[in-house]
């Protein structure tokens, strides 16, 4: 790999001045080191932000809500009580994610900033937009068979891989970042973009900006009892999504009163759509209803090569997300998290 | 680094007896070394440079740029290369393949070597690697079956003919009542050893030491030799443990003979190991196939035909045409038989052996084939197996050596709990609502034999010394190779210091093919009987041993003493014996092999029969193998937790191929897309749910002096086509391509 500097500043303000242009923040490294070999990155500068004091704690908030520093390492976050407790959709999408070594290394802010899968994304010698501005996209007519169905563009069709964002973005989560310009805070919804004409600007972060934590709001918790976060994959762990959905339900007295529906692994951002959560308000929770709120999800969706299938697809898990939402959240997380074979723990 | 182990200690025969593997404490502690854990004085990192490009040509190594990198040694291309003695595109042996290794600027596919960078580290060498940036004159690539016309295969891999035909097949498809026409694709996999390719190789004027794991151990001094212009015996090979082989270790490849090379180019030792990614391209692959089989019947079930057509990926530079055919070959009685090949040249790495190979491709399509036949004609899949049992070998006549195959579709029916399942699909739902799904395969494989070599020695103290050349590729032949050594030698395993995995000792053979316990096993015990016999003529016509004058047919060894086998009180010790001998310690050499004769004379393979059960999911086609119940007969089990160990190994590679296992070719490019473990899947631990192994008691005469088939590929045969016809039976859909994946049954939903 090439050479580069690497640095572990002793304060949030030292490594925010600590940074340059070329300059990645290194968290747990398990997608960026990946990267770096391939050398599909070639960072001049590592800053380690993993020691850096206050990021690593989850806390509540006098205003009731959540607040997960940056650092958390991702089954630390799965495994706190508390939190799968209050958040259990938020736990089960972690838990559904990489492999038990992995989750130990992984942070919470570095999985809002791990990069697409798409293998012509991680591959130097393939064009891509993203990588490389202006380049153009080999992976528009190649294999495609795992590429977005909905928000992509002619310069980008990659998804982006998180499932733990998908679940973020159904509950509201928000993001507090700091730059040189100070803290501030981004909505979920605004934090991922769609690749337009630019697909190399990824986030609503600024150059030099650091995430410090995330805060689920107190009214995320009002939906544990009734949500679900489920994954179709390859094989039974240890694989991305081929398609998922977080599906969150507030029902009161036979009726749905509140609701959130993510798609995951169709868009280069966990998929939300505002106009299928209000169908669902209001309503019975019923078959005719979810089927409807899924096609209403995942209208608009286009194949963006030889993946039809995912639409579908997309709007079947969706239906089946909020059909377990409905029927309540397990009482202890499946051996299987996300898996629509939901096997009971072991004891 | 060490070559023996210590053993665990027991009394008793050693064969037989579950001993838990020595090298596997070892192995998980990290103390085991592996070829890439050595480290000589001086070393030099390579690393190679692989095509980007599946055709064409390489016009531009930016070499300055590397060479200036900081701690980039040397750059070795076609312009610097340095000669070989052997020209890789020859063919001077068997299993010798053509491979790249600089001789011109030609780009034959991707991930081919373009270059070799060799730095004072592996960060330095890889960045010289990139700073290279090769630029290329590209070619349109030809990617898939169909990308050329197909060639008819005259003489198949292994000397085996293209085609074969038994009986007439035209007669057999005028009789047929009833008849399926099926077409089968598999896809492109790669072996993917845990443990990547690696060569540590150290020059000392014209005598090579390799570190290296290798399935073939001295065979490859040759191998080395030839293409280094060097003696065999000038090549010592260090292979004590390999993290797996599946077939890709057994061959030489472009990488480390350029490595090799390097290392006499400067002097110095040179450690190159490949990337995972590298692992997909030059060391060898299972082709694709598609498959076309025939299947005629009668009345009465009885098959009059089974045509079974193969084509296959190759290489544009050599031939090895996934010989899948044959799988149809030996199994059923049909009255006509044909297998017949015929392979496309892409651009492509060259296919070669691989985990079952031919047999597992083959039996895949056979065994799902063989399930639209017994679905057409109404009948229990097990009964039309049944009704087309093989009392000798379809074709030949010839007799099996053993055959306990009824016994095993018997035994794994019953512990399946077969019976009782619905002709129709569809027709099972557990308590959650998932689709159920029964199917069931038979396993075969043949039971060959190479040649081995071993030595025994009795030691003046009365412990033994065996030596042989033999692979551990993980199956276990630390164990049971010493287990059968030591009954040789009639000693417990603990009185018997084994020596392996070193190509200074006797010829181990190869670790392919399911023969190497048999192979090696048969040399080793013979080198105990050997040594005990000389022993025994020294005693009986010792007068001071109370064996005197028994007269050696009445000997019998056991721990460590030779004992009249009429009057256990007359016995002595072998320290005893060689003591009043002179105290020398003594030497038996024994030899494995089967002679051809015996081969002629019976059809030797492995059976088994393997029922799975699959639940997939009704509406988002989520597939997951419940349960898998693999009932085996492979003749004499030496160590029963090892041999289910590579059972179990086997069937959890035909869940791979079945449901995982596939290399995605970009079509405009020939490279292929998922050349890394995300990407690539293998199964993993939740993927393998409930899986059972029955080995079925076998007493083979004929087949070795032991009696020993093999169970390192079987696994794979028959478990493959189990699961493809469980999914069929859960969910009414055929799928004909594998790994079967959630796109297909959505399509046909």
């Amino acid at each position: 790999m090439n050479l580069f500097d690497y640095t572990r500043p002793a304060s949030v303000e030292a490594a925010i001045a600590a940074w340059v242009p070329g300059a990645a923040w290194l968290g747990g490294g398990t997608n960026l080191v990946d990267l770096m070999k391939t050398g599909a990155m070639q960072p001049g500068k590592l800053i380690d932000v993993t020691r850096l004091p206050g990021l690593d704690r989850i806390e509540t908030l006098p205003d009731g809500s959540t607040r997960i520093g940056a650092m958390v390492r991702n089954a630390d976050l799965a495994h706190d009580a508390g939190f799968a407790r209050a958040f259990p959709m938020v736990a089960e999408a972690l838990l559904s994610g990489a492999s038990g070594q992995l989750r130990n290394a992984a942070t919470v802010g570095g999985n809002l900033m791990q990069r697409t899968r798409c293998a012509y994304f991680a591959d130097p010698h393939s064009a891509c937009n993203r990588r490389t501005p202006g380049a153009g996209c080999d992976a528009r007519g190649g294999d495609t068979g795992g590429m977005a169905v909905l928000g992509w563009s002619p310069a980008c069709i990659a998804t982006n891989p998180s499932d733990f964002c998908v679940a973020l973005a159904a509950l509201e989560a928000t993001v507090e970042v700091q730059g040189t310009g100070g803290k501030r805070e981004i909505a979920f919804a605004d934090f991922h973009r769609l690749p337009g004409d630019t697909p190399e600007i990824e986030t609503a972060l600024q150059p030099g900006e650091l995430i410090l934590a995330l805060r689920l709001p107190a009214e995320a918790a009002q939906f544990a009892a009734n949500s679900r976060y489920l994954k179709l994959r390859e094989r039974t762990s240890y694989a991305f999504a081929l398609v998922s959905a977080a599906a969150a339900l507030r029902l009161d007295g036979g009726r749905i009163v509140a609701a959130r529906l993510a798609l995951g692994a169709v868009a280069a951002k966990p998929w939300r759509v505002a106009s299928a959560e209000a169908l669902l308000v209001g309503q019975a929770p019923e078959p005719a209803l979810f089927a409807r709120a899924a096609a209403e999800a995942v209208a608009g969706a286009a194949p963006s090569g030889e993946n039809a299938h995912k639409i579908e697809l997309a709007r079947r898990i969706a239906v089946r997300a909020l059909t377990a939402a409905a029927q309540g959240t397990p009482d202890r997380m499946p051996a299987l998290p996300a898996s629509v074979f939901g096997e009971p723990a072991h004891v | 680094m060490s070559d023996t182990l210590p053993y665990a200690t027991r009394f008793g025969s050693n064969s037989g007896q579950s001993t838990s593997r020595r090298d596997g404490v070892a192995k998980v502690t990290g103390a085991a070394t592996f070829a890439a854990d050595n480290h000589p004085q001086g070393l030099l990192y390579a690393v190679y440079v692989p095509a980007t490009i599946a055709r064409g040509r390489v016009t531009h190594l930016d070499v300055a740029a590397a060479k200036a990198h900081p701690g980039v040694v040397e750059v070795m291309t076609p312009q610097n290369r340095p000669a070989l003695a052997g020209d890789p595109d020859s063919k001077p042996f068997m299993f010798a393949f053509r491979f790249e290794a600089l001789q011109d600027d030609t780009v034959r596919y991707a991930n081919q070597p373009i270059a070799l960078v060799l730095g004072e580290t592996i960060e330095a060498a890889t960045e010289g690697a990139r700073l290279l940036n090769p630029q290329y004159q590209v070619m349109p690539p030809r990617v898939g079956l169909d990308a050329e016309a197909p060639y008819k295969v005259v003489v198949g891999n292994f000397g085996r003919p293209g085609e074969t035909v038994h009986g007439d097949v035209a007669a057999g498809h005028a009789a047929a009542v009833q008849s399926v026409d099926v077409t089968y694709e598999t896809p492109a996999q790669y072996h993917n050893a845990m443990e990547t390719h690696a060569v540590v190789a150290s020059w000392d004027g014209d005598q090579l030491t390799l570190d290296m794991p290798h399935q073939a151990i001295v065979m490859s001094r040759g191998v080395f030799g030839y293409y280094f212009g060097i003696p065999a015996e000038n090549v010592l090979l260090r292979s004590p443990y390999l993290g797996g082989g599946f077939g890709s270790k057994s061959i030489a490849n472009g990488p480390q003979v350029l490595a090799i090379l390097a290392a006499r180019m400067t002097g110095r030792p040179v450690k190159l190991m490949l990337r995972r990614d590298q692992m997909f391209g030059p060391v060898g692959h299972r082709g694709a196939t598609r498959q076309r089989l025939r299947i005629g019947i009668d009345e009465a079930g009885h098959m009059t035909v089974l045509e079974h057509e193969a084509l296959a990926a190759t290489s544009t530079f050599d031939d090895f045409v996934e010989n899948a055919a044959n799988a149809s070959q030996g199994l059923y009685a049909a009255g006509a038989l044909r297998s017949a090949h015929e392979g496309v040249r892409i651009d492509i790495g060259t296919p070669g052996p691989m985990r079952a190979p031919g047999e597992a491709s083959g039996s895949a399509a056979l065994e799902c084939a063989m399930d639209e036949m017994a679905e057409r004609a109404g009948l229990d899949p097990l009964e039309f197996r049944l009704r087309n049992y093989a009392e000798t070998e379809p074709g030949t006549g010839k007799p099996y050596s053993s055959k306990a195959l009824r016994a095993c579709y018997a035994q794994g029916a019953e512990r399946f709990g077969w019976a009782g399942r619905p002709l129709k699909p569809r027709q099972m739902r557990d308590e959650q609502g998932m689709l159920v799904g029964w199917g069931m395969g038979t396993a075969l494989f043949p039971a060959p034999m190479f040649a081995a070599q071993a030595r025994a020695t009795l030691r003046p103290d009365g412990s033994g010394l065996v030596e042989t050349a033999a692979a551990d590729m993980g199956q276990g032949a630390w164990t049971a190779l010493a287990q059968i050594a030591a009954d040789g030698l009639g000693l417990p395993l603990d009185k018997v210091e084994f020596r392996s995995g070193s190509s200074d000792l006797p010829d181990g053979g190869i670790a392919g093919g399911s023969g190497h316990t048999a192979t090696a096993g048969t040399a080793l015990h013979a080198a105990g009987v050997d040594a005990v016999r000389q022993l025994t003529a020294m005693a009986v016509s010792d007068p001071a041993s109370p064996l005197f004058g028994a007269g050696n047919a009445s000997i019998v060894a056991r721990d460590g003493r030779l004992f009249v086998a009429e009057d256990a009180s007359r016995s002595d010790s072998y320290a005893d014996i060689l003591a009043r001998a002179g105290g020398q310690a003594l030497v038996g050499t024994g030899s494995g092999g089967r002679a051809p004769e015996a081969a002629g004379r019976h059809a030797m393979y492995s059976h088994g029969a393997v029922f799975a059960e699959v639940k997939v999911d009704p509406d988002l086609f989520q597939i997951r193998v419940t349960r898998l119940v693999g009932a085996f007969a492979a003749g004499r089990i030496i160590n029963p937790k090892l041999a289910n160990s590579q059972l179990y190994g086997g069937m959890i590679w035909g869940i791979s191929f079945a449901l995982h296992e596939e290399a995605r070719f970009d079509p405009r490019t020939g490279r292929i897309m998922n050349a890394d473990f995300a990407g690539y899947h293998i199964p993993v631990n939740a993927d393998v749910k409930g899986l059972e192994v029955i080995t079925v008691h076998e007493d083979d005469p004929f087949v070795n002096a032991l009696g020993i088939k093999g169970v390192g590929e079987i696994g794979i045969t028959g478990t493959v086509g189990a699961i493809g016809n469980a999914i069929w039976h859960a969910t009414g859909t055929r799928i004909r391509r594998f790994p079967i994946r959630i796109e297909d049954l959505l399509a046909h939903a």
